[in-house]
């Protein structure tokens, strides 16, 4: 009995390990960046290309980055979720056009719907890249000193919002 | 879970579309070393490509801020740092030794280790069985059959 028992342990313990890396997602890396302070950015506004928001203006408040494109597939899927919670008007969501033509980005906004308080176009992706986006749509939760606290890679979903974002939010607007 | 759609989008009709000449480097020495530093870092978009040798937008856009910072003079250690800052270890090929990662260092060579030491326990234990009581009666006179009858081998 004995002689069967050892290889059957082994054949368990496999299967465990296994079953963990099916529900590992290697498309989510762990950003740095959490905890520590969101990288400046001043980028003109998709409303009025004349205007610039700047991390700084954002101080005080906690608030939400969406890292979005016209081009993006996904980004459409939470785009529903992401109106439904500006109307709640908890927490404001500003947008971040990423590697984008604007006129593209305003033609999805004008038939969508627009969750953002501002959207801010980051045409060569450079300021993506300070926030380390490696794919849209990639959402930051930043609070009142401008620090990162929280990042989801891929559309947001009520379940995401319930059970991780907005309690963050709760907490943090204390 | 349209992301994987989305990321074998990015990989392989961009690379197509892209096809339009791109001027090559002013400078070949500083191109050859962004290669070479880049062969050592993941594509954080397809992720078994090295930066080198993707096609994905990111991993140009990436390779175009190497570029842009070796000639600004930053080292290669602070190229790497910059990209650490902002994609974390998971860039690298070769991640640093530190706690997080001493598991996948040294793991391999703790089950060399105990694998070894499990080979020699089992060796030892089955030099340690008694040997073989001698042949019988009867097995002695079927090893002469068969060996000739017992008539000497000379």
């Amino acid at each position: 009995m004995k002689r069967f028992l050892i290889p059957l342990a082994i054949f368990l313990v496999l299967v465990g390990f296994l079953g963990i890396g099916l529900k590992l997602d290697p498309h989510e890396v762990p950003s740095p960046l959490v905890g520590k302070p969101a990288p400046d950015f001043q980028l003109a506004l998709l409303s009025d290309p004349a205007k610039r928001l700047s991390l700084t203006d954002l101080r005080g408040k906690v608030w939400l980055l969406n890292v979005w494109a016209s081009w993006c597939g996904s980004c459409r899927q939470e785009h529903e979720t992401l109106l439904e919670l500006s109307k709640q008007g908890i927490v404001p969501i500003y947008g971040m056009d990423y590697k984008d033509q604007p006129a593209d980005a305003q033609a999805v906004l004008d038939r969508f719907g627009n969750p953002y308080v501002e959207t801010v176009v980051d045409l060569d992706g450079r300021a993506g890249i300070n926030f380390g986006v490696y794919g849209v749509p990639e959402t930051y939760l930043i609070d009142k000193n401008g620090v990162i606290r929280y990042k989801q890679t891929g559309p947001v979903s009520r379940e995401s919002l319930d059970k991780k974002i907005l309690p963050l939010v709760k907490e943090l607007q204390k | 879970m349209k992301s994987w759609m989305i990321v074998l989008a990015l990989c392989f009709p961009l690379a197509a579309v892209a096809g339009e000449a791109k001027p090559v480097a002013e400078d070949p020495v500083l191109e050859q070393r962004m290669i070479n530093l880049s062969e050592d870092l993941r594509c954080l978009v397809c992720q078994n490509e090295s930066l080198a040798g993707s096609h994905a937008e990111l991993a140009q856009d990436l390779r175009q801020e190497i570029r842009e910072q070796m000639r600004a003079g930053k080292s290669d250690e602070q190229v790497v740092d910059y990209l650490t800052q902002r994609y974390g270890d998971f860039v690298l090929y070769k991640p640093p030794v530190k706690p997080l990662t001493w598991l996948l260092w040294f793991g391999p060579f703790a089950l060399l280790i105990g694998a070894a030491g499990g080979l020699i326990a089992y060796i030892k234990r089955r030099g340690n069985r008694p040997a073989d009581e001698s042949l019988s009666e009867e097995e002695k006179k079927r090893v002469a059959t068969l060996l000739g009858n017992g008539r000497n081998p000379e």
